[in-house]
């Protein structure tokens, strides 16, 4: 069995690819997907802490972070296809109307 | 009867109502039923009330009547009540009495005006306020009733109000009257911080302990009552009000501006008589302004045109005798000449309304002339009202005059000075009221041809009480006739000798009076004399030979020019009072208001607007710089509790 660092050295990694994709990807589609990546590489600490110290709590939150992730998937991608709709193009950098 | 004393101002306030309330909805016969009825049944009411005051014995004539406590706090009590005594007895008498004439008469000479009600609805509310005013019993009442004939007197002053001139006047009237009402309560401030009361019976029981005769405090009371009265009744410094109060109707100057109003403020001086009898110095000053006004509002009589300019300023100097006689202590001298006066100013005004009313509102004497012929009733009658002004012996004037006159001479606070200023000014009114009679009923009229062929004599609802006020212009002196008269009773003297009582050591020596018969007479034989070759001189000049005056002007003509401008009385005010306050309001409008105060707000608006004008453009609007502020938020503050 593998120790803890490991597996959180393993989530940071997911979790830093996770935050940049956000930050620099103009893709809408590409932008969910890092963001799952950013609640998996949380989901990973989550499950290595619960089977590392016997408790059931991490796997319970582990499936309302699922749930809400999937949850969320389809509102965002319901959201992305209406924009994609009206401007005919899903590039984040184009949705800048709420501004001053 | 005591109980309906109450009635005596509330039936006019019931017309007031009642006409004010309908205004536009009623026919005119029945506001003016409503408006004279309800004056004329106030005169009936006060008529009954006197009758049953001299049926009491003379010390106990009182009647008091409390209707409900106005103002209840703390140990202040101010009480809805008023008081009929010998004095007030007469007060009402002449308002609601003469009142009720030119409420008779106003019918036939407002005939014409399109705002007949309104016209009524005021003067219902004035005969109000003044009856109140003369009935309150006590100092804050009657402050309720001189504020109310002020009012009144600015909305009818300024009845006419489309035309600026009158709207000018009515708050001209106004803010001159709030420099004097300014004193007034300050004066009545001071009597209640010392006394506790301003009940007019407790205020004059209690001053003689609580003040200290001649002190500066009571003379300092006397001189802030006396300033509110030079407001109200037009005495220097501030009778520069009365004479445009004469834009307003010329009925409400004969009732307002004539008979009533402006002897308010000589009426709240005998009233309080009590306290001016400890200040020999505010009398001393009383005396003076009055004498001063006297002989110089006659002196500008003299070259006015405007018939009822003439008539204002006559007004003006002879509530200066009614002061004069205030001020030398002779307070029932001051409150006969007080009521002969309303009867010969209130018809000179009615006459002149009617020669207005005839003359198509042609106000110019120079324009005049002649109209004896053609309104035959309006030239007597005036005529009448002419003779008891100068002082011709056997009229209303000349007693009382007289009496004046006399006591200036003989009281102990009287010198043989206000004596001679007094005649002087009683042949310069002589001679400016027989210039008017001259220039306006006698020669050749001078008017165009369109109104000499709308010369008519005055409706029947004029003439007549022109003619119930020139019988009373003659008749009423004789309830005071002098004891050197075959040693015949001055009823009058009787009559409001309780209300003096207060002063009463001082009363005693006036009664019995310095000087001899001899004297006395002698002193009337000269007035009178003065009036004769006065009256002989207008004869001269403006009948007889009018190109005499003209050479007379020429001669004079510094003087003349000086006269004319009133002594350019309203100029100085203008520019030492007006201007620099207009100054020193635009300097509190356009430097303090705009640039201090608005600067200030409209600075710290601004000063938001641009500093967050800056911070706005990091609203961008673009998704992934947000979430780079909100990452790099995160890692500071997970930073922070890690390391920190």
């Amino acid at each position: 069995m593998l120790s803890i660092p490991a597996y959180i050295i393993v989530a940071l990694v997911l979790f830093c690819i996770g935050t940049i994709g956000v930050l620099i990807t103009r893709n809408i589609i590409i932008l969910f997907m890092s963001i799952e990546l950013m609640l998996n590489a949380a989901n990973l600490v989550l499950i290595a802490f619960s089977r590392a110290l016997n408790l059931m709590d991490g796997h319970a939150f582990v499936f309302l972070v699922l749930t809400v992730a999937a949850a969320e998937a389809a509102v965002g991608l319901a959201m992305v296809i209406t924009l994609y709709r009206n401007r005919e193009t899903i590039n984040i950098d184009r949705f800048n109307i709420l501004k001053w | 009867m005591s109980e309906y004393l109450f009635l005596v101002p509330l039936l006019p306030f019931i017309g007031f109502l009642i006409n004010g309330l309908l205004l536009g909805r009623l026919p005119r016969p029945v506001v003016s039923f409503i408006a004279c009825a309800s004056v004329g049944l106030s005169f009936v009411i006060a008529l009954l009330l006197f009758f049953d005051l001299k049926a009491m014995p003379a010390d106990m004539r009182l009647i008091e009547q409390t209707l409900f406590t106005w103002i209840p706090a703390g140990s202040f009590h101010a009480n809805i009540a008023y008081m009929l005594d010998p004095l007030s007895a007469v007060m009402i008498l002449v308002v609601s009495g003469v009142g009720f004439v030119i409420h008779i008469y106003s019918v036939g000479y407002m005939h014409h005006d399109p705002c007949f009600g309104r016209y009524f609805t005021y003067m219902n509310l004035f005969t109000f306020a003044m009856l109140t005013l003369v009935l309150a019993d006590n100092f804050l009442l009657m402050f309720v009733g001189w504020e109310g004939v002020g009012l009144c007197s600015y909305l009818l002053i300024g009845f006419w109000y489309e035309k600026k001139s009158a709207a000018d006047a009515g708050k001209k009237a106004f803010i001159v009257n709030r420099i004097g009402d300014f004193g007034f309560l300050i004066g009545m401030f001071i009597i209640f911080w010392q006394i506790g009361s301003l009940d007019f019976q407790t205020v004059m029981a209690e001053a003689p302990h609580v003040f200290i005769a001649g002190g500066g405090l009571i003379t300092a009371v006397c001189l802030l009552l006396f300033m509110g009265a030079t407001g109200k009744s037009a005495q220097i410094p501030l009778f520069v009000w009365l004479p445009d109060a004469m834009e307003g109707p010329t009925p409400v100057s004969a009732l307002i501006h004539a008979a009533t109003m402006v002897t308010a403020g000589v009426y709240m001086i005998v009233r309080t008589n009590v306290l001016y009898m400890m200040a020999p110095d505010a009398m001393l000053v009383v005396a003076i302004i009055g004498v001063a006004t006297a002989f110089f509002a006659a002196t500008i009589g003299l070259a006015q045109n405007d018939i009822k300019r003439v008539l204002a300023y006559s007004t003006v100097s002879q509530l200066g005798y009614m002061f004069l006689a205030c001020g030398v202590g002779a307070f029932t001298a001051g409150i006969f000449h007080l009521m002969t006066h309303a009867f010969f100013k209130a018809l000179l005004f009615l006459g002149a309304g009617s020669v207005i009313h005839g003359m198509s509102n042609e106000q110019d004497m120079r324009y005049m002339g002649g109209l004896k012929k053609y309104m035959p009733i309006t030239f007597w009658t005036m005529l009448i009202a002419t003779l008891a002004i100068s002082g011709i012996p056997g009229f209303s004037g000349f007693f009382s005059k007289d009496e004046i006159l006399w006591k200036s001479f003989s009281s102990q606070f009287g010198h043989p000075v206000f004596w001679v200023l007094g005649v002087i000014t009683a042949g310069l009114t002589a001679f400016y009221m027989f210039r008017l009679i001259n220039m306006t009923f006698f020669g050749k009229g001078r008017m165009d041809d369109k109104t000499r062929k709308h010369l008519h004599e005055a409706p029947r609802s004029m003439t007549v009480p022109l003619i119930v006020l020139a019988v009373l212009s003659v008749v009423g002196g004789y309830v005071g006739l002098p004891h050197v008269f075959f040693g015949a009773t001055n009823y009058f003297e009787h009559w409001m000798a309780p209300v003096l009582s207060g002063g009463q050591a001082a009363s005693h020596a006036l009664a019995s009076g310095g000087g001899d018969t001899g004297t006395e007479l002698g002193l009337m034989a000269a007035s009178v004399l003065l009036v004769l070759i006065a009256i002989y001189f207008a004869y001269l000049l403006y009948n007889k030979s009018p190109e005499r005056a003209t050479s007379l002007r020429e001669k004079l003509s510094g003087m003349h020019k000086m006269i004319v401008n009133k002594y350019y009385v309203d100029e100085i005010y203008g520019a030492t009072i007006v201007r620099p306050l207009v100054y020193f309001s635009l300097f509190l409008w356009k430097v303090v208001d705009v640039v201090v105060i608005d600067g200030f707000i409209n600075g710290l608006a601004g000063a938001y607007s641009d500093v967050s004008g800056y911070l706005r453009t990091s609203q961008t609007g673009r998704v992934r710089s947000y979430a780079t502020v909100f990452v790099v938020g995160v890692v500071i503050v997970t930073a922070y509790f890690l390391f920190g």
